[in-house]
């Protein structure tokens, strides 16, 4: 399988801030890939370089096999995008802005245009202005995924929206999934939605890529908290390789440790003599909630 | 919690916001008129001098409707009267900063941030009218410090400076009314611009009128622009004028305090009515998209083009009647000045300058359109289609070229024929007078390359394009004023423009304006291609 977007080494600085500092990401063709990373960690700044908006200080940057900052007309009509704070034109009314994004692109399917306002209880009529923020956020969803684009750039498409109109988000991305060479590359912050809909996800902080992988390979690559009661005192616990936030109280000691060291720490626990033990499998959220973490990346690692 | 709650905070954080427009704008208008002092301690030392150019003046239309009614001769009443402009000024600033603070910060969701703190109704209101009443107080100050520094008495720089106050009040009390109306910044703006227009008709009206005995001249009062040459420094010192202008600016805040209590946060008192749920064929391309955006400003500007340039037409014939009264002697005290041709030609030189200004001042807000987009939003959305970001760029710079040249020509075309229906020359007029305003486009063009090349160069810096228009006329001003030469009065654009139809078409200047305006265009462009959009 191809790769629908490959970005490597991406580095871009703001002044004296580095918003990108060598990210990678690799989006297979025909996935949905979830783009997650605390505010301020640069999804955006990575989605407009992919579509030449900005331009990198430096790495490289692959958009359906083209280069995004070059090639950026042809490049465009194969995608839509929904960015991440939407305002529409004052005096435009939705309609008017849906039909004019999909013309600019080269024409939408019109059915699939009503469907989709249908479905998201869209008043296509109003100004600009007077829409509310999820109101907005729909007129934007409805140009972008009425189009017969092969890659879909969604820049935390369901902020604003509310619970039902979010799931008929998640239904209409799952359609797109069926159909045939459709890609979806999904920044967001909402973890059910990157659950239900994503296959693989790529986690950045700081401008740096730190967990990439299919959600399976995630769960297991992240952490299992132990709780265990053991005969006597476990001197040296704290000097293994892949054991964290350990405390110890007496011969009771909680901790949490990496997958790939816990066969070690058990053999560790084991010469210490066990007399109870709890261990709990990671779930998703703990390890979003670790990589959203405000400490430094250095000191995490 | 009352409704004032939290106004000093919003006032010191709109002060720090605004210091340094406050600074230009108090130091600009307080130093002119020592410019004034010491020009015409130049060109008329002599009370006879003074009062030569006084009975020029007062037949010069022109000069009437710029700057107001002349009552004497004093160097005091000259240098005041030479000032009457400043009103225009302060106005602008007052309405502009006002808007600023309340409509703007309401649009861009702002306001609701600072509303859902400890912040009371009106507080926003409040503090953005007592800002703009800080910095008339320090206009007003500073102007009444300079005069009293150039030697003349104290009681007319303080009426001075206290008509100037009173402008600045009123005109932000107008303000404060327009941001109530329009649900958008740049509507209030344009209303805003509009009425300040015609408060300036009016005050030019009444002035006229005034100075020619006619039945007019109680129009002045509907003009706060009027209001304070009606204090009359050094020539009687009105101060009671002060209570009617006063009690007028509080029922405009009454008024604007009425209608903010009467509609919604983000909303304004002209709801706007649905549009269609399905676009026009013709909707497609960026360029269709730019006349939407663009074709109320252009429409707007051209009717007021048209109907100023008939009003100034109209008038034109019994200038050039008030030659034959003033006769040799005052052709020559005006050649002294510098001043060349007849006294219709001056007014024709001085009027296609204004609409030239004008021009301009529209071609920078139209260039800068796209700057507004990309802050905005909207460019994003539009530039992640296929069009190419010089092509959207140029739908907008398309409307600041041709737009102003539209513009121009209808001004000419109309005044012309105005003209040349009352003077029976309607055939020679029209294209005299439309020749007179076209050749003044390369300095208009001019414009929109600085809007563009600091949209595409420096693009945090593109609103300081406008700053470049008064620098330019600034400069044009003191350089006459203070006759310091060539150099500096010819950093002005609209200086190296030949004074049709009197002089010659010298197409040198010409090709260089516009081969100057084309190079900032093109740099412009290039910034365009290469730079990250959207830069917040
Ligand atoms: N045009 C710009 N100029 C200066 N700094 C910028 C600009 N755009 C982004 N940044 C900075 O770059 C960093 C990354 O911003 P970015 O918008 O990409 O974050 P994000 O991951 O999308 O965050 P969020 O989840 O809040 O949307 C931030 O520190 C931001 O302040
Ligand atoms: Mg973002």
């Amino acid at each position: 399988m191809t790769d629908a977007i490959s970005v490597t080494g991406l580095v871009k600085s703001f002044g004296p801030a580095r918003a990108l500092d060598g990210l990678n990401l690799s989006v297979r063709t025909g996935e949905v890939h979830g783009f997650l990373g605390p505010n301020g960690a640069g999804k955006s700044t990575t989605l407009r370089i992919l579509l030449g908006l900005m331009r990198a200080d430096s790495g490289q940057a692959r958009l359906l096999g083209g280069d995004p900052w070059t090639e950026t007309a042809e490049l465009h009509r194969r995608l839509a995008y929904v960015p991440g704070d939407v305002t529409l034109w004052p005096g435009l009314s939705g309609g008017e802005v849906i039909d004019l994004l999909g013309r600019l692109r080269g024409g939408m399917n019109q059915t699939r245009k009503k469907d989709l306002i249908d479905r998201f209880a869209l008043d296509p009529r109003k100004k600009g202005r007077t829409y509310s923020k999820g109101n907005r956020q729909k007129v934007a969803l409805v140009a972008a995924l009425a189009s017969d684009a092969e890659l879909l750039v969604l820049d935390e498409p369901t902020s604003g929206l509310d619970p039902l109109m979010e799931e008929v988000f998640r239904e209409v991305v799952r359609e797109e999934q069926r159909r045939d060479g459709r890609t979806v590359l999904l920044s967001s912050h909402i973890l059910g939605e990157v659950e239900s809909l994503c296959e693989r996800v790529t986690i950045i902080r700081e401008g740096r890529t730190v967990e990439a992988g299919s959600l399976a390979e995630l769960r297991h690559l992240s952490r299992t908290s132990v709780q265990a009661e053991l005969a006597s005192p476990a001197a040296g616990l704290e000097d293994l390789p892949g054991v964290h936030d350990l405390r110890a109280d007496g011969a009771r000691v909680s901790f949490d440790v990496d997958a790939p060291a816990l066969d070690d720490v058990l053999r560790h626990l084991t010469a210490a003599g066990v007399r109870s033990l709890v261990s709990r499998p990671p779930t998703l959220e703990e390890l979003f909630l670790r990589h959203y973490d405000t400490t430094p990346v250095g000191a995490l690692r | 919690m009352n409704t004032l709650t939290g106004t000093g905070m919003l006032l010191r954080l709109a002060l720090r916001r605004d210091r340094w427009m406050i600074a230009v704008w108090t130091v600009f208008t307080s130093v002119v008129p020592l410019g004034f002092v010491s020009a015409f301690n130049a060109t008329a030392p002599t009370a006879a001098a003074r009062q030569d150019f006084v009975d020029t003046s007062v037949h010069n239309t022109a000069f009437i409707i710029a700057y107001g009614p002349l009552h004497g001769s004093t160097l005091g009443q000259l240098v005041t009267w030479r000032a009457g402009f400043i009103p225009v000024i302060v106005g602008l600033v007052a309405l502009l900063l006002m808007i600023r603070h309340t409509r703007t910060e309401e649009e861009a969701g702002r306001l609701e941030l600072v509303g859902a703190t400890a912040v009371g109704r009106h507080a926003g209101l409040a503090a953005a009218l007592i800002s703009v009443l800080v910095g008339s107080a320090v206009v007003s100050a500073l102007s009444a410090l300079a005069l009293v520094s150039a030697g003349l008495g104290a009681g007319g720089a303080v009426v001075f400076g206290l008509g100037l106050l009173l402008t600045g009040c009123a005109f932000a009390a107008a303000g404060a009314i327009f941001a109530q109306l329009t649900a958008g910044a740049g509507g209030a703006r344009g209303i805003a611009i509009v009425v300040l227009g015609a408060a300036f008709l009016v005050r030019g009206i009444a002035s006229v009128s005034q100075q020619s005995g006619g039945s007019l001249g109680w129009l002045a009062w509907l003009s706060p622009v009027a209001w304070a040459g009606e204090f009359r420094p050094y020539a009687g010192d009105r101060w009671w004028i002060a209570v009617p202008c006063l009690l007028a600016t509080a029922a405009l805040v009454a008024l604007a305090v009425t209608l903010a209590g009467r509609r919604d946060l983000g909303s304004g008192m002209i709801q706007p009515r649905p549009g269609p749920a399905e676009a026009a064929a013709a909707l497609r391309t960026p360029l269709a998209l730019a006349w939407r955006l663009h074709r109320g400003a252009l429409f707007s500007r051209l009717a007021g083009f048209a109907v100023v340039g008939y009003a100034l037409g109209a008038v034109a014939e019994s200038i050039s009647h008030l030659l034959d009264n003033s006769g040799a002697a005052a052709r020559d005290l005006l050649a002294g000045l510098g001043l060349r041709g007849s006294l219709l030609q001056q007014y024709v030189d001085g009027m296609m300058t204004l609409a030239a200004v004008v021009a301009a001042a529209y071609a920078i807000q139209a260039a800068l359109r796209p700057r507004a987009e990309e802050v905005a939003g909207l460019a994003e959305p539009m530039l992640a289609t296929p069009v190419q970001r010089l092509r959207w760029a140029w739908s907008h710079f398309l409307f600041a070229l041709l737009g102003p040249t539209l513009g121009l020509a209808v001004f000419g075309a109309v005044l012309g024929l105005a003209h040349g229906i009352n003077a029976g020359d309607v055939a020679g007029q029209v294209p005299a007078m439309l020749g007179a305003a076209l050749v003044q486009l390369p300095a208009v063009w001019l414009f929109t390359g600085v809007a563009v090349a600091l949209f595409g160069l420096l693009p945090r810096l593109a609103a300081w394009a406008f700053a470049a228009l008064p620098l330019s006329l600034f400069l044009g001003w003191l350089g006459a004023e203070l006759q310091l030469g060539e150099f500096v009065t010819g950093l002005s654009a609209f200086s190296h423009i030949p004074k049709l139809p009197a002089e010659p078409l010298s197409v040198l200047p010409l090709a260089v304006l516009t081969a100057m305006a084309a190079a900032l265009i093109a740099a412009g462009s290039a910034g365009i291609r290469g730079r990250d959009l959207p830069i917040g």
